[in-house]
């Protein structure tokens, strides 16, 4: 798989640029991410980034849109918690855009 | 001898049809799904536990751990990590795994 | 995860689904794969129940740590169901009996049935999906 050179350190993506090793993740790969994906990252990104992360970490999955949206609303208050709030900071799609900048695992069940 | 078992008792005979086979002063080395066999309240633990008196058994730590069984284990029973698995390999000069 | 969010199928039926765990967790793929298409299944908003019997009711054990084995945690991914709106969980007492374990032992909330409610809970499924 390729390597690509993060703030100088050898980091390895796969295909389609998302990180293989999420332990490896770090506030310059969520950085190095957003610029490949055309995002220009906010506090309003970085919520959603950290908020993911947290996600992944009690659940061991990324979530579905559906279930993101939700879960965010919860948390982050109704005003986020929609999909024209997160399709505006990840225009490509929330699923694709955000776990590729938070470093989680390509999104699977995408059919 | 050697035995080796890697299926669930209560799924496959293979732990059974090892304790009916292996010799007295053998050893069985539970390893996998077939760790479940070695826990406190499983149907299979009477066998176990009479098995122990003629057969040393033991049982790989980390399956037990990664099946949430690490505190259930079996009096009688040895729990050993990778390295002791190699070294009951080294030990008998002759193993079987019941696939 | 999926952008596909509130796919529908179009048709409105609402059927009922059971996917039926009945393996060990690490031993085979099984659970993992099974656990996968749960949460895929998740978005057609169908009448779900998840059961687990006979060695399946493993997969939900307390205390579970597999970085010894090397693999991926999923007993975590069961309590993400509820956010997926799966809530129907169900376990057998005579899976639970034969294996000294008891609900206290498991990681989410399920409801225990005796062996003739469960049977009677597959008989009015409309799917059944074994894993």
């Amino acid at each position: 798989m390729p390597m690509v050179n993060i703030a100088g350190k050898e980091v390895e993506v796969d295909e389609e640029g998302y990180l293989v090793d999420l332990s490896q993740w770090n506030e310059d790969i969520a950085k190095y991410m957003a610029v490949e994906e055309k995002v220009e990252l906010t506090d309003a990104h970085w919520e959603v980034v950290n908020f993911l992360r947290e996600y992944y970490a009690e659940y061991q999955i990324a979530p579905a849109v559906r279930v993101l949206t939700k879960a965010i609303g919860k948390k982050l208050g109704p005003e986020k918690g929609n999909n024209k709030y997160l399709y505006e900071l990840f225009p490509y799609g929330p699923a694709k855009q955000a776990c590729k900048i938070a470093g989680l695992p390509k999104p699977t069940g995408c059919i | 001898m050697l035995h080796i078992v890697n299926k669930s008792a209560s799924e496959r005979s293979s732990l059974e049809s090892c304790l009916r086979l292996a010799t007295q002063g053998s050893a069985v080395l539970l390893i996998e799904d077939a760790v479940y066999a070695a826990t406190t309240g499983n149907a299979a633990a009477a066998k176990i536990q009479a098995a122990a008196a003629g057969l040393k058994i033991y049982a790989l730590g980390p399956d037990l751990a990664a099946r949430g069984m690490a505190g259930r284990v079996l009096d009688g029973v040895n729990v050993v990590d990778y390295g002791g698995f190699v070294d009951l390999v080294a030990e008998h000069s002759n193993c079987q795994s019941w696939l | 995860m999926s952008d596909m969010d509130d796919m529908d199928d179009g048709s409105g039926i609402i059927k009922k689904f059971m996917f039926l765990n009945r393996k060990a967790p690490h031993g085979t793929v099984y659970a993992l794969e099974g656990l996968e298409v749960v949460l895929i299944t998740a978005a057609f908003d169908q009448d779900v129940s998840l059961v687990f019997t006979d060695d399946g009711v493993y997969q939900l054990m307390k205390g579970i740590d597999t970085k010894g084995i090397e693999v991926k945690d999923f007993s975590k991914t069961y309590r993400a169901l509820e956010g997926y709106d799966i809530e129907k969980l169900y376990v057998d007492r005579t899976s639970l009996d034969a294996r000294g374990l008891t609900e206290d032992d498991l990681i989410v909330d399920v409801t225990v049935l005796a062996d003739d409610e469960m049977a009677n809970l597959m008989a009015e499924q409309d799917v059944v999906i074994s894993f």
